[in-house]
């Protein structure tokens, strides 16, 4: 890799040497960043539209009260596909897509530090999914007790050996994955292009990556004596044997809840770097910025029995877990004021990308407020288990990690294609999914206040009417999507309209001092690093 | 004493009460009288009829308000900004970016509310987690795919009933797949009870500190009664203990709020809550097959059961 950066000096000379590679070479063989991050964005997409899929089965029988569609075990075995199949093929896959591509050029590198891990990396992923989306076509189904997989419950199903298998080549992925942004960051940043003068979201994925690093492992343990129980003889969760269920909750959420934050703090990177781009003003509290997503990922290995507050915790663990989690208000508070300080006193214009970021601030931070309510034992006893924390985490990841993905792909898609994208089917989609959206989850704040329970697949009469209401804004929430890959499709193949370098009248920092699109080999010079040319650097905070 | 302590948290809880009621109707939040049981277009946690339950629901009040008060305002600043700040209007943009007072201000009050609630939310999680001084002692056993409830002792006596309680044949009938039957059409006493009734309630006395332990026989379920105020997972090999004292005679429903299998969404929870000579009248009739050989627990109690309780099953198919 190092010999073909030098040689690539020159982008066209380098084009026609890679014109060379038949299409199998280039994307099953490649080593760049940039394919292979392509590869990550593609996949991810198309895990996006297979899990939302299983979405709309769930919200279909849902539409009204009475089984009419599927059978109570298939109706489970969609909503635990769904989860698992957005989580670690939609949402993580795209992040890491978003930091193969844009941290190299971000940092001022050629490429990643490790490219054939990269390769490898990736193309573990549709293996694993292969492994797992085919147990919902062998005999006994696929897994079917939730993706938080608690034993006895997950033990019955036929599929456990298959999900913990692809469970532990995701797991092996996502490690390589978040060595290789370390790598990345930590050797290859251009000279001058001090840790304190990184973008946000390179600072965000640095951090992510430990986070990574620190619980991929705890998930693959935690799995594992799930197999090892259930076919070897361990008791490791099995009371009876004189193992505890409760066990495994606690290695779970060990792994569970800084993984929850592994799917935002890339968010909010994506999120710092695009406001001040359409804010024309560099982000308000860099460091501050920088301090909270590092206090984020501190906290989030704190907090982890906040998901069982009613397995029956001892009153001091009670308290304990209630005011860590609470704490993580303050930093998240803190981001959400300087992304608004950072609009104040801007000078905004309003295209795609800062849509779904201002969206994103607002209805994140309506997810981070019934987290904050969450938080509070005595209320948790009525909210947990029930819609209001499917209102709550559908919240802060669709509206939040998916939205900021969506950001980040009309942000950089005329930098990754040398196209503009359409502003008028972007503003067309944006706005379709942001009603439709809240008229999917919102009204499931008011179903679990009513105490419906979530994962039903049928429900009294009650809940019918917040039920309809919320069906139909997930047909439509899906069906909108279809019009973000039509953008896509057509700013990648069919786009007339050329992009210049810098894209965004306000864009600040290395990618857009490239071409559009950028070289192969992002920076086969190390690039000189002027201040006032970067996203933060001139910062004097 | 224990009694002081409860009468002394309800007064303060009940002026509470009132200014979070006032401010949330402000807001338009609630919709006519709360119910106990889940109602059509209901749109906050009900108050609960036990004596803790006001607990849970006026935290949710308070917190809310907080929310929707620093929501307008952040928000509001965001779109004064939204709009004053356009580049259509010429805006120019300023070049600061760093303010050391603003960011102190807006670390530290967040943490003062953060302590307010976190105040509040213990003294709650105090009261919850007290479950000394019971006057009954119910036994709650999850199992796929229904409730067990044995009667361990009241007012100091030992008790020998015990029954099964699934979900009721009607709503059973109706919830097959595409069954034709109409959700709408299961009602108990008037009330539309669609996988929310089943075939032996639990009878409970009222104005009775009862404790419950909860536990599971196969998999983890989990016991939530949204009008007690709580939810406790029944866990295998685990006896988790809570407690309720309910101030009104009523049928309060609830549901497995655990995922526990493929019929997870059908495993009800109705506690039928009476006055106390009717609990003693109840009893007597539940405990009058025990004092003959022990009955199979699923078929000669819970026959009793059906006859004092033919009210809740009177409308039944």
């Amino acid at each position: 890799m190092a010999q073909a950066a030098a040689h690539d000096h020159h982008d066209e000379h380098h084009d026609e040497h890679h014109e060379h590679q038949n299409f199998f070479q280039r994307w099953v063989m490649s080593t760049n960043h940039k394919d292979i991050g392509t590869l990550y964005l593609v996949f991810s997409l198309l895990m996006f539209f297979i899990g939302g899929s299983f979405a709309m089965v769930i919200r279909a029988e849902l539409f009204k009260p009475g089984m009419q569609l599927v059978q109570p075990y298939f109706f489970n075995e969609m909503t635990t596909m769904h989860a698992l199949v957005m989580i670690f093929g939609a949402v993580m896959p795209a992040f890491v897509g978003l930091g193969n591509w844009m941290i190299p050029m971000m940092v001022g590198a050629p490429d990643m530090a490790l490219p054939r891990m990269n390769n490898l990396s990736f193309w573990i992923l549709p293996f694993a999914f292969a492994l797992m989306l085919s147990t919902l076509f062998l005999p006994g189904g696929g897994p079917a007790g939730g993706w938080t997989m608690y034993p006895p419950l997950s033990l019955q199903s036929a599929s456990t050996a298959y999900v913990v298998f692809a469970i532990h080549l995701m797991g092996i992925s996502s490690i390589m994955g978040a060595i290789n942004i370390i790598a990345t960051i930590l050797n290859m940043r251009a000279p001058g292009m001090d840790l304190l003068k990184m973008p946000v979201f390179v600072w965000s994925w640095l951090i992510t990556a430990f986070l990574l690093i620190a619980v991929m492992p705890v998930l693959a343990g935690a799995v594992t004596m799930l197999l090892t129980d259930k076919y070897f003889n361990t008791h490791f969760f099995d009371a009876a044997g004189g193992g505890d269920p409760i066990l495994f909750q606690h290695v779970f959420w060990f792994f569970g809840h800084p993984e929850v934050y592994i799917m935002i703090l890339p968010a909010f990177g994506i999120i710092s770097e695009i406001i001040p781009t359409f804010a024309r003003k560099p982000i308000f509290g860099y460091k501050a910025m920088v301090f909270a997503i590092a206090s984020i990922a501190f906290l989030s290995f704190i907090v982890w029995a906040h998901h069982m507050f009613a397995v029956g915790l001892p009153l001091g663990a009670e308290i304990f877990f209630m005011y860590a989690t609470m704490l993580i208000a303050v930093p998240t508070g803190v981001k959400v004021f300087n992304w608004v300080a950072t609009m104040w006193g801007g000078s905004m214009t309003f295209e795609t990308p800062m849509l779904f970021a201002i969206s994103f601030v607002i209805l994140f931070s309506i997810g981070g407020f019934s987290g904050l309510m969450l938080a509070l034992v005595p209320a948790d006893f009525q909210y947990h288990d029930t819609y209001f924390v499917v209102a709550h985490f559908h919240y802060v990841l669709v509206t939040g990690a998916i939205f900021a993905i969506m950001a980040a792909t009309y942000y950089w898609i005329p930098k990754w294609t040398g196209h503009m994208y359409s502003e008028f089917w972007g503003k067309v989609h944006f706005w379709n999914s942001v009603v439709w959206v809240n008229v999917l989850f919102f009204p499931q704040h008011f179903l679990g206040l009513a105490g419906m329970p979530r994962r039903i697949p049928d429900y009294n009469v009650a809940f019918a009417n917040f039920n309809m209401i919320s069906s139909i804004g997930g047909f439509l929430f899906g069906a909108s999507q279809l019009i973000f890959l039509g953008v896509i499709i057509h700013c990648v193949w069919f786009s007339k309209k050329k992009a210049t370098d810098r894209v965004w009248e306000g864009a600040r920092g290395l990618e857009w001092t490239l071409s559009s699109p950028p070289p192969h080999h992002s920076f086969s010079i190390a690039p000189e690093i002027h201040d006032e040319e970067l996203a933060h650097g001139h910062v004097e905070d | 004493m224990r009694a002081g302590g409860i009468g002394k948290h309800g007064i303060r809880f009940r002026a509470k009460h009132a200014v979070g009621a006032l401010g949330l109707m402000a807001l338009g939040l609630f919709g006519g009288t709360v119910q106990a049981n889940p109602q059509p277009g209901q749109l906050n946690l009900t108050p609960g009829v036990t004596t803790y339950s006001h607990v849970p629901y006026m935290l949710n009040n308070v917190a809310l308000g907080v929310c929707v008060v620093i929501g307008i305002l952040v928000f509001g600043a965001m779109f004064i900004a939204m709009f004053r700040f356009r580049k259509s209007r010429g805006a120019v943009p300023e070049k600061w970016s760093h303010n050391t007072t603003v960011e102190i201000i807006w670390t530290v009050i967040p943490v003062i509310i953060l302590i307010t609630l976190a105040w509040l939310a213990t003294d709650g999680l105090r009261q919850f987690s007290d479950t000394t001084g019971s006057q009954m002692t119910v036994k709650v056993t999850g199992y796929q795919w229904k409730w067990r409830y044995d009667y361990v002792d009241y007012q100091g006596k030992p008790l020998h009933v015990d029954f099964m309680s699934r979900l009721d044949d009607q709503s059973n009938a109706t919830r097959q797949l595409n069954s034709g039957l109409d959700p709408w059409a299961v009602k108990s006493d008037g009330e539309q009870t669609y996988l929310l009734n089943v075939d032996h309630p639990l009878v409970v006395p009222i104005h009775t500190k009862i404790r419950f332990v909860i536990t599971a026989d196969d998999v983890i379920h989990s016991w939530f009664v949204p009008a007690l105020g709580w939810k406790m997972d029944a866990i295998p090999g685990v006896i988790n203990a809570a407690w309720t004292n309910i101030n009104e005679p009523g049928i309060y429903r609830g549901q497995c709020a655990e995922l526990c299998g493929q019929d997870h969404g059908f495993m009800p929870i109705v506690v039928k809550a009476v006055s106390q000579e009717d609990f003693a009248k109840w009893l007597a009739a539940q405990q009058k097959p025990a004092a003959a050989p022990a009955p199979a627990s699923t078929a000669a109690a819970p026959a009793q059961a059906t006859a004092q309780v033919a009210a809740a099953h009177a409308t039944q198919g």
